[in-house]
């Protein structure tokens, strides 16, 4: 299979204008006869969901939640990078680019990452036109603060709350076309398959989560905006809903997934608690900046009051081995060390499941320096969150931290379009996999969806649908929807009608420890090969033995959850061997056989591609294929934090 | 499980009864009573609700069905009346931040769906909250096209200002602020959307014809008046206050006052 990227000829920073130049359009008398599928409200969907309602196409929007205002963007906390250079501190769309390729440890798509930086600003320009309340100084203009992973101030926030600020501002140009009648809302209806009809994707089939009712539609291209793949852990700092089934569905159906095995960890949320924890909760990053994090150099003292724990017991691991970072070492290495020292049994709090995994996130040193006072100011309404969840004060003894699964890399393969190998099957936001490489740096998952959703799609779409014309759009009478629905309705009775005895939830927690134990932080050849057969074992297990009460034609969450932790259960798999075939270790990505004095070491002569999977069927293995990575402008290094 | 640790707070586990709400839609609905064992107290409201399901399941019953997302408080999927309060007893939190510690030990905690005329109940403890979404397909929007937005420090905006838009901006749009209310009032709801982008030089242009419109669409869609009881701002889980309230109501005379007056023969009503 031919991979082409597309990506345009010509210089760097010239590309997407000469792209746009050549790019078709369709008259505005025609566009309304056009029938656009978006699935996913989130920052992605709704805002490709909306500017294609603007330009007139006859849009239908689906999320599984109960309103579009709810998709999982909301709950992003720290800000929006924007190459805006309102500190005049020596920002530029060039330095954007380099700083995100390179915190990409080198694995994304130069064209597609360059594209982004140059969108970022107009995204702030139409964000605040919306009415999004960003921080402001006392004159009345935009506040900006730093992030990890680049030394000039270009986060653009509000609060605490920067997504839910940014996706309600989505969420109200979407409602301004729900009402205009441009867009038609579907909430509650979640994507259960993808419909090809001449090897174009022509429309989707859903499942009425109210109702119960299964059915077709028909359109002239789909838009997938749905989100990343992070609840294959089971705990991660997702969203309940969030899942895998609209891309690996897709994936079923010929679309290539790109690089499954790039997952973000991130070092700073609040520990595992229980057996019946459902879900991690983030505590913001800036708190390293305050915070110094320490295990019990033994652990005959982990058991102890940290309080009882004397200075010279106490070993400030990131200090002691990334001196001149310390405790501000990026996301991949603080969470590595993490692991390391709980590994060695040195972890903290209560034990869960025999081990105590936990380290300390300390302010004692701040507040003595700065006052109680002064943290609470900066920190006050995570302390507060902190105690809500785990009853502790923090300020009077430390935090207790641990590493979760937050962001995904991976996504379906696109091309410079966002178009997948798939003609009319267009992807966008977190569930593509085009601009992080193996590794996102903070505040730039909110740029992408944004990007991807107000400034790239709404282009490249009416290219393609320009090219098609007007008599594209199949009756959803045809035998290839009336094929697919009959497989869909096969496979819900089949869960439906399982005479089994465990509960969908408990195979998601078992798969979730496996790819945990042997595909999250840290993995190796024999961890992961012994993962998918793990896998392909419990998910035997699970189509025999899973119980799903109810009949489905109603509202039936167990049925939902069946399905989704099916489709992890098969994409866990090629998640692992993603993993086991990449050797080498990058960004997200850390195979312990390649490393360098306990860092990760790059294989650019064999691994600087991207790596696309094909379905090849039940029982055959996938097939890989790989697009190379061509660097023209940024000049490939090794990351050091020593 | 979780061993008890005499170096963090204490973690014990509860023994419940709990009374839950069980409906299906157009049907009457009644209470189902269930005894809970061993849930841990550092468990949140839903995990307990989970364990709940749990067993039901694997004793072949169907789940409780309930709204919930992302557990971290923010998207304001969850919803469920507890003991009688919506989101129950702490104040500020939704139902997913509410975590066991604050119940205790041998207590019966009673669990229902929002209740108000305007929500219908789907299911259990789901309710219909699109009324919600059609107020703001109505008017609570600035009508800015993709592309055409000028350049963002263009418009300088007084910080307090800003500030005092972003207070009301972090309304969830849960619902509970609909379900305390004896009225089934959504005026907090609307009230914090129309003080948000109303108080901004972006929203001014709309600034009438949004509250208008929004106010016609908060009547048609069967939420009821307010008479300035104030629950609603008791138990908003974002600390949303009763200021938003007297800002639509401003704003809303003014909008009404200004519409008879410039009223010309010709059609220029905002929506009412």
């Amino acid at each position: 299979m031919n991979l082409d990227s597309k990506i345009p000829t010509g210089p760097l920073s010239a590309k997407w204008d000469n792209h746009k130049a050549k790019l078709r359009l369709v008259n505005p008398a025609n566009r309304r006869k056009y029938h656009i599928i978006v699935v996913g409200s989130g920052l992605a969907g709704a805002a490709a969901a909306s500017s294609l309602g603007e330009q007139g196409y006859d849009v239908s929007c689906f999320c599984y939640q109960d309103s579009p205002r709810r998709a999982h963007s909301i709950a992003a906390q720290g800000g929006i990078n924007a190459a805006k250079n309102y500190q005049n501190d020596g920002d530029s769309v060039r330095r954007l680019f380099q700083d995100t390729i390179k915190g990409g440890d080198y694995r994304a798509r130069e064209a597609n990452v360059y594209r982004l930086a140059q969108l970022s600003t107009a995204i702030i320009d139409q964000c605040v036109a919306q009415g999004v309340p960003f921080a402001r100084e006392y004159g009345g203009l935009l506040a900006n603060r730093s992030f990890g992973g680049a030394q000039v101030s270009r986060t653009f926030y509000a609060r605490g709350q920067t997504g839910q600020q940014l996706l309600l501002g989505a969420y109200s140009s979407l409602s301004r076309q729900i009402g205009a009648g441009t867009v038609k809302m579907y909430p509650r209806h979640e994507m259960l398959d993808l419909v090809l009809v001449g090897g174009h994707a022509k429309g989707i089939v859903t499942r009425n989560l109210v109702t119960g009712e299964v059915r077709t539609w028909s359109a002239d291209c789909v838009v997938l905006c749905t989100g990343g793949y992070g609840n294959v852990f089971y705990l991660s700092t997702n969203a309940q809903g969030c899942n895998v089934s609209a891309t690996y569905r897709s994936y079923r159906r010929g679309a290539l997934f790109a690089n499954p095995c790039y997952t973000q960890i991130h070092p700073t949320c609040i520990p595992v608690h229980g057996d019946d924890q459902s879900k991690l909760t983030l505590m913001s990053e800036s708190l390293r900046n305050d915070g110094r994090v320490w295990v019990p150099k033994t652990m005959a003292d982990c058991g102890k009051d940290p309080a009882q724990v004397a200075e010279a017991d106490r070993d400030y691991f990131l200090e002691r081995k990334y001196p001149s970072y310390g405790n501000l070492a990026p996301r991949d290495i603080a969470s590595r060390a993490a692991k390391e020292a709980c590994d060695e049994g040195r972890g903290v709090g209560p034990e869960v499941g025999g081990r105590r995994l936990g380290v300390y996130l300390d302010f004692s040193a701040s507040i003595q320096r700065l006052g109680e006072s002064v943290v609470r100011e900066r920190y006050g309404n995570l302390f507060d969150m902190y105690e809500n969840i785990t009853g502790e004060n923090a300020y009077r003894r430390p935090m207790r931290i641990y590493p979760a699964v937050h962001y995904t890399m991976g996504g379906l393969w696109v091309d410079y379009n966002l178009q997948s190998n798939i003609p009319g099957l267009f992807v966008g936001g977190e569930a593509n996999f085009s601009d992080h490489g193996a590794n996102r740096l903070g505040a730039s998952a909110l740029m992408q969806g944004l990007a991807d959703g107000y400034f790239v799609l709404p282009y490249t779409v009416a290219d393609y649908l320009a090219g098609v014309g007007l008599s594209g759009r199949p009756s959803v009478d045809g035998v290839e929807y009336r094929d697919v629905l009959a497989q869909v309705n096969d496979r819900v009775n089949r869960l439906l009608k399982n005479q089994g005895k465990q509960t969908a939830r408990s195979y998601h927690k078992q798969l979730g420890k496996i790819i945990w134990d042997e595909c999250g932080m840290a993995r190796t050849r024999e961890g992961l090969t012994k993962a998918i057969s793990d896998i392909r074992g419990l998910r035997e297990d699970f189509w025999k033995n899973v119980a799903v009460p109810g009949t489905g034609a109603d509202v039936t969450p167990e049925l939902e959850r069946a399905g989704r932790v099916a489709d992890f259960l098969e994409f866990g798999e090629l998640m692992c061997r993603d993993a086991l075939v990449r050797e080498e270790s990058c960004g997200g990505h850390f195979r312990t056989e390649y490393q360098v004095d306990g860092e990760a070491k790059r294989d650019d002569a064999r691994f600087a591609h991207v790596a696309a999977w094909q379905w090849a069927g039940e029982t055959a293995e996938p097939i890989r294929h790989e697009e190379a990575l061509v660097y023209e402008e940024a000049q490939l290094s090794t990351r050091s934090y020593k | 499980m979780v061993k008890d640790n005499h170096s963090h707070s204490a973690d014990s586990v509860l023994n419940l009864r709990l009374r839950v709400w069980r409906q299906r839609r157009g049907q009457p609905g009644a209470f189902e009573e269930h005894a809970l064992q061993g849930v841990s107290t550092s468990a949140s409201f839903l995990e307990m609700m989970d364990m709940l399901n749990e067993k039901l399941v694997r004793d072949g019953k169907e789940p409780f069905a309930f709204d919930h997302d992302c557990r971290e408080g923010i998207c304001g999927m969850c919803s469920m009346t507890i003991n009688g309060m919506p989101h129950g007893p702490l104040p500020g939190v939704t139902t997913c931040q509410l975590h066991m510690r604050n119940f205790r030990d041998g207590e019966t905690i009673t669990v229902e769906p929002w209740r108000a005329r305007a929500f219908p109940v789907l299911r259990d403890l789901m309710v219909d909250r699109s009324g919600f979404d059609k107020v703001i397909q109505s008017g609570g929007f600035i009508s800015i096209r993709a592309g055409s937005a000028p350049e963002a420090n263009a418009t300088p905006i007084a910080k307090d200002v800003s500030d005092a838009a972003m207070d009301a901006a972090e309304c969830i749009g849960c619902g509970a602020c609909v379900a305390s209310c004896k009225n089934g009032s959504a005026m907090l709801f609307v009230g914090a959307k129309v003080t948000h982008l109303n108080l901004l030089p972006q929203g001014q242009p709309e600034r009438d014809r949004r509250v208008l419109a929004m106010v016609r669409t908060m009547d048609d869609v069967g939420f009821g008046n307010c008479t300035n009881q104030g629950e609603c701002q008791a138990h908003c889980p974002k600390g949303i206050t009763l200021d938003v309230i007297s800002h639509l109501n401003r704003d809303y005379l003014g909008a009404r006052v200004k519409a008879f007056f410039s009223s010309t023969g010709k059609a220029r009503r905002g929506g009412d």
